[in-house]
Order: C-alpha cells, then sequence, then structure tokens
C-alpha cells in the first residue's frame, strides 16, 4: 500500500509500483469456465489472491467484466471460454426509451452485488497491505453498450436533449456504483471512459459532454479514482482531465510514455503503457525491454505505476510472460 | 475545372466540421461539371482516405470519421444508388465480423467502400462454419474482416482451414484494433493482409485483385 501511495504523492518509493490488471486468467487459476468463475464471487477473490501473491504486483483487482454493468440495466452479457464477455443487444432501440430509462439500483442488482461481495471479502484477506482497485464504466462511455456505438455517436452530434437525459440516469448510477464498491472496501476507483480519449472523440466535443460529466462524477465518488481510456490517446486532453479531480490516467501505447510523463507533471500519477495485445507472444527479452522501457521513460520522481496499457490482460497472454514482466519489474524498478 | 485536390480538401473541411449542407452545396456544385465517378474518384474517397490516415495518426476522432463517412454515404447515394450498373463489381467483395458484435468497424468500412463505387456483400457477425457454406454459393475474391476482440482473431484461421479444406480460394484482408496494436497478429491467423486504416484499403484491394492502381 505504501508504495502505491508515495508513488500517487509524487514521491519515490522503494521500487516502481506495478498494477497485473488480471481478470480471466482467474478462471484458468480456479479450473473453471469463464462464465463460471464469474457466478461465484468467492472464486473471483480467492484468485485474485493467488495471483497477487505469485506475480507479487501492487494490487488486486475487482473488475469482472464491463458488460456486468450493462447486465445490471437489464442486458445480457455474452460469454465465450477464451477471453471476456461481451455486451449483447442494446437496451436502449430508440430516443423514447431514453426519456423512460431508470437507473438501477445497486442492491437490487445480483450481477454488482456480486462484485461487491468478491470486494468484501479481499478486504477482510488484504486488509490495508493491498490497494484493491475497483471499476466503474463513466456514464459518457457507458451508452456505447446502452446503445450501440453507431446510435451513441449519432445521439452525440444530434440528439443534445437525449444526450443530456441519459446523461443525469447513468450519473446517479455510476456515483452509486463507485462508493459502494468503496464502502464493500475498494481503495481506489478506476474510471473507465475511452470516450475522452481524443482516438474516439475531439476535444472540443468532448469539453462540451464527457468533460463535464467527468468533474461532476468525481466530486461525488467519496474516495480516489484514476481516469483509464482503455488504450485510446490522451495528449490533447491530459490538462482537461487533471480538472476532472481524477488522480491519474491510464496511457496507450500509441504514444510516447516519456511525452505523457512530462505532460503530467506533477498533476496527474501516469498508469501503463505495456502493450496489452503483443504482450501475448513477448519472449522473455521482449518482456524485459518493454518494462524496462517504461521504467526508464517513466519512473523518475514517482506518480508512476507500470501496467499494461487497456486495463486488463488478455486471456492469451501466458503465465511465463507475467513472470518475466513481475522479475523485470523488481530487477530494474528499483529506486536509488 | 481542375485542381481536384484543392476541392477535394474543401469538401474534408465541411465533412470535418458536420457541416451536412455545406458538403451537399460542394457536391452539387461538382455535380455540374463533373460525372458521379469524377467526383467519387477525385474528391469523395481522397477525402475520406486521408481523414482515415489522420485517424491513424492520432490527429482526428473516430466519431469526426464516423460523421464524415456517415454525411459521404448519404450524399453518395443520391449520385449513385446502390444498384447503379456504373459501380465497381470486381473484384467480388465480402465483409463480416466472424461473430464479433462489435459492428461499427465494418459499417464504417462497408460505406467507405459502397461510397467510393463498390459493390460489396455484408455477411453480418457470421460464424466461419456458415460462412463457408454460403462462400460455396456467391463467389467472393477478397473478404474484408473486422474484428475488435482479440480472442475472435482466430477465427480468421478457422475460416482459412475451412477453406482450404472446401477448396475454395480467397484473399482476407484484416483490421480492427487487436491487429494495430500487433502488426504482426494478421500473419499469424492468416489472413492475406492487414490494413490499419480506410487510407490503404482502396490500393490493397487493388493489389490482391492484381490490378495496377
Ligand atoms: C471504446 C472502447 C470501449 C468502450 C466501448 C466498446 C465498444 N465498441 O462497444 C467500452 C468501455 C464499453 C469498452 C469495453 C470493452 N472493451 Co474496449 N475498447 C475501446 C477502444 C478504446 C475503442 C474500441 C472501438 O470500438 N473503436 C471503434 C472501432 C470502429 O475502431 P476499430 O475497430 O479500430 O476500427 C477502425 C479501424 O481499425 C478500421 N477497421 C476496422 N475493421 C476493419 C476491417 C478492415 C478490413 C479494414 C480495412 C479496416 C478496419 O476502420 C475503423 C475506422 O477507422 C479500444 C482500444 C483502441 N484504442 O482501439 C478498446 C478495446 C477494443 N477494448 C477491448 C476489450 C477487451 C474490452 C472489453 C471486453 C473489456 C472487458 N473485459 O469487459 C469490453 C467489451 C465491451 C463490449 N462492448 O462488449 C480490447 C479488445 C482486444 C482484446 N484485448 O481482446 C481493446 C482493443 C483494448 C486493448 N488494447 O486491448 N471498450
Amino acid at each position: 500500500m505504501d508504495r502505491v501511495l508515495s508513488t500517487l504523492s509524487f514521491e519515490e518509493p522503494d521500487r516502481v509500483p506495478f498494477f497485473l490488471l488480471l481478470t480471466t486468467h482467474g478462471a484458468k487459476e480456479t479450473g473453471v469456465s469463464v462464465k463460471e468463475y464469474y457466478s461465484r464471487p468467492e472464486y473471483v477473490a480467492e484468485a485474485q489472491l493467488k495471483m497477487q501473491k505469485r506475480y507479487g504486483h501492487d494490487c488486486l483487482y475487482s473488475f469482472y467484466y464491463a458488460a456486468l454493468e450493462l447486465e445490471a440495466w437489464g442486458g445480457e452479457a455474452i460469454f465465450y471460454e477464451d477471453g471476456p464477455a461481451n455486451a449483447g443487444r442494446p437496451i436502449i432501440g430508440n430516443l423514447e426509451e431514453i426519456d423512460a430509462l431508470e437507473a438501477p439500483q445497486v442492491s437490487d442488482s445480483p450481477e454488482l452485488l456480486k462484485v461487491l461481495k468478491t470486494t468484501e471479502r479481499l478486504k477482510e484477506k488484504a486488509g490495508e497491505e493491498i490497494p484493491i482497485i475497483g471499476v466503474v464504466m463513466s456514464p459518457f462511455s457507458l451508452p456505447v453498450m446502452q446503445l450501440g456505438f453507431a446510435p451513441y455517436l449519432d445521439l452525440i452530434y444530434e440528439e443534445p436533449t437525449h444526450l443530456k437525459k441519459l446523461r443525469g440516469v447513468n450519473e446517479s448510477f455510476c456515483v452509486e456504483w463507485a462508493n459502494a464498491q468503496l464502502e464493500a472496501g475498494a481503495t481506489a476507483i478506476c474510471y473507465f471512459d475511452p470516450l475522452a480519449s481524443n482516438t474516439i472523440i475531439p476535444r472540443e466535443v468532448y469539453l462540451k459532454t464527457g468533460f463535464g460529466v467527468s468533474k461532476h462524477i468525481h466530486s461525488r465518488i467519496k474516495g480516489p479514482c484514476v481516469t483509464h481510456l482503455a488504450s485510446g490517446r490522451c495528449l490533447p486532453v491530459l490538462a482537461d482531465l487533471a480538472k476532472t479531480g481524477t488522480l491519474g490516467v491510464g496511457v496507450s501505447i500509441l504514444e510516447d510514455l516519456g511525452e505523457i510523463k512530462e505532460a503530467c507533471g506533477k498533476q496527474l500519477a501516469v498508469l501503463g503503457n505495456l502493450n496489452a495485445i503483443e504482450m501475448c507472444r513477448w519472449t522473455p527479452a521482449e518482456a524485459e525491454a518493454s518494462v524496462r522501457e517504461a521504467i526508464d521513460k517513466a519512473a523518475a520522481g514517482g506518480g508512476y505505476i507500470l501496467s499494461d496499457n487497456h486495463g486488463e490482460i488478455p486471456w492469451q497472454v501466458p503465465e511465463r510472460v507475467l513472470m518475466d514482466i513481475a522479475k523485470a519489474v523488481r530487477k530494474w524498478g528499483t529506486y536509488p | 475545372m481542375e485542381n481536384y485536390e484543392a476541392r477535394a480538401q474543401t469538401f474534408e473541411e465541411a465533412l470535418l466540421s458536420v457541416d451536412r449542407l455545406e458538403a451537399q452545396n460542394l457536391i452539387s456544385k461538382e455535380l455540374k461539371t463533373c460525372t458521379p465517378f469524377e467526383i467519387i474518384e477525385k474528391i469523395i474517397a481522397p477525402a475520406l482516405e486521408n481523414l482515415g490516415t489522420k485517424w491513424e495518426m492520432g490527429e482526428i476522432a473516430l466519431s469526426q470519421e464516423y460523421m464524415a463517412g456517415k454525411i459521404s454515404e448519404e450524399l453518395m447515394i443520391k449520385i449513385l444508388p446502390e444498384n447503379s450498373l456504373s459501380r465497381i463489381t470486381s473484384p467480388r467483395l465480402g465483409i463480416t465480423t466472424l461473430g464479433d458484435y462489435h459492428l461499427l468497424g465494418k459499417r464504417m468500412v462497408a460505406s467507405f467502400l459502397r461510397t467510393a463505387g463498390f459493390t460489396l456483400l455484408d455477411f453480418g457477425p457470421i460464424e466461419p462454419e456458415k460462412l463457408v457454406e454460403r462462400l460455396k454459393e456467391e463467389k467472393i475474391d477478397i473478404l474484408l474482416v473486422s474484428i475488435l476482440m482479440l480472442n475472435l482473431t482466430s477465427k480468421v484461421r478457422k475460416l482459412r482451414t475451412l477453406l482450404e479444406e472446401e477448396g475454395l480460394e480467397m484473399k482476407i484482408i484484416v483490421g480492427g484494433a487487436p491487429f494495430k496494436f500487433d502488426p504482426l497478429l494478421y500473419k499469424n491467423v492468416g489472413a492475406d493482409a492487414m490494413v490499419p486504416d480506410t487510407s490503404e484499403l482502396i490500393s490493397t484491394i487493388n493489389r490482391l485483385a492484381g490490378k495496377k492502381t
């Protein structure tokens, strides 16, 4: 915990903290299918604890999969044997349905309650020793699953009134969901907002839409938050993100980590940016070189947590590579 | 009236500011002196290709590329209807996501190609086994595959194996986020090419079809 806290206060701890944001690997660990794995909160908790012990990384991750929030809204998740669940059919088919939309209560959603159970169990076991990272989808990004991507982009550009209405409903849900996780024992919330990235939405549009949402949400969440852009780019919006009240930002391999770190200064901590897709086929030498490069570019002065660039390590990444990453952090990440 | 480049750029600017009316006025003006195909080839397609490059370089956002494609397609349908005989029908193109329910990439690529005057068959999010059955009946020269989820990229390999078993020959071009984050992935799954954005798509299609560009 201290290691993470010092880096977040822009001090150099004993070594660079690293987050292996493992999700579906827990199913392998437990020896069950991905679907079954996520049906039992204790599976997720036990697997998180086991994996943390094995790799020695600096967090526990209570995140299940993004489509879980859609399930809470009455939608469906589609499960795969060899990867994360995906969102099923959108729950909103036309504009009138936005008018009638009501946010689900956390306490009414069996899916969300499972995550809370996992969180409580992690907290029981880890206490104040290892930070527990919870996840929410930003109310500005969630509608991609609620409506489908194209209809949501149409809404952003052409239907400001309905956009506003949707934003209101989603905001109350997001705040309740984040605070419930904090209450259950999460140390911090990772706020997934890839639509804030200029890969997806231009800054001018973001400033009129998702920026206000994020600012509002951050002021109502009763704990520390870090914004993750899910491997979208961030340089043009870094200063804006800092103004939302977020503590740090999850960044992409699509941009230079050194440049990002410089632009963040002491305003935002940086989380990233190992390429989670190429990682599937990294040799030990490649894993070491990637870790070393990231540390060289971003670790000085603290304010840096090493992790992948998406906020989730794909199922296809072998255990051996994760071990190579862990070893490399210990070798190259010690602060003088 | 020459200087297509400047006119393509003006059109591109209208698209980037999501100015439907201005885009429409520009095309109406062009129609007085150019054939639909000249407009497509010299103005609309280059503008969209340029936006593709800009997205890839991180200079514009996906939503801008999406809106630009949407406006252009609306304009195009008016000047060159879907069933127009002057559309490009060779090589025969198909597009699918091989079971990935993330359909935006496919939609944008299909829209771009239709706007550029091509015809293409959209197989939707069909699984490899079913697709091969369809491909026995509908001859396709080049199949475009758009996938967003890493685990689903292995379906390209599966498709390739099934095609070989059936003795069906065709080229496969893949695209989508995982292929961009790992530029070697397309080879590992047995595709013939990976195209990161729409700017290189037409030239890649022509290359694989053995046409000079
Ligand atoms: C925005 C985003 C989200 C949003 C919205 C997702 C959505 N579309 O429904 C949210 C927050 C909901 C989200 C959730 C998830 N995401 Co996400 N997300 C992204 C992000 C930033 C953009 C994705 C996107 O839709 N882009 C728009 C499409 C149209 O872009 P595109 O596929 O690149 O297509 C363009 C070009 O590539 C090209 N193209 C596409 N196909 C083709 C085909 C041909 C032939 C050609 C020529 C060109 C071409 O044309 C398009 C226009 O230029 C990417 C990372 C990134 N930087 O791209 C991750 C990413 C897609 N997410 C990913 C994952 C894993 C998920 C989750 C499964 C996480 C989880 N465990 O729950 C969920 C799935 C949710 C769902 N919908 O089912 C991974 C997928 C790869 C993998 N690791 O398996 C990515 C790639 C991140 C990463 N680097 O690993 N995500």
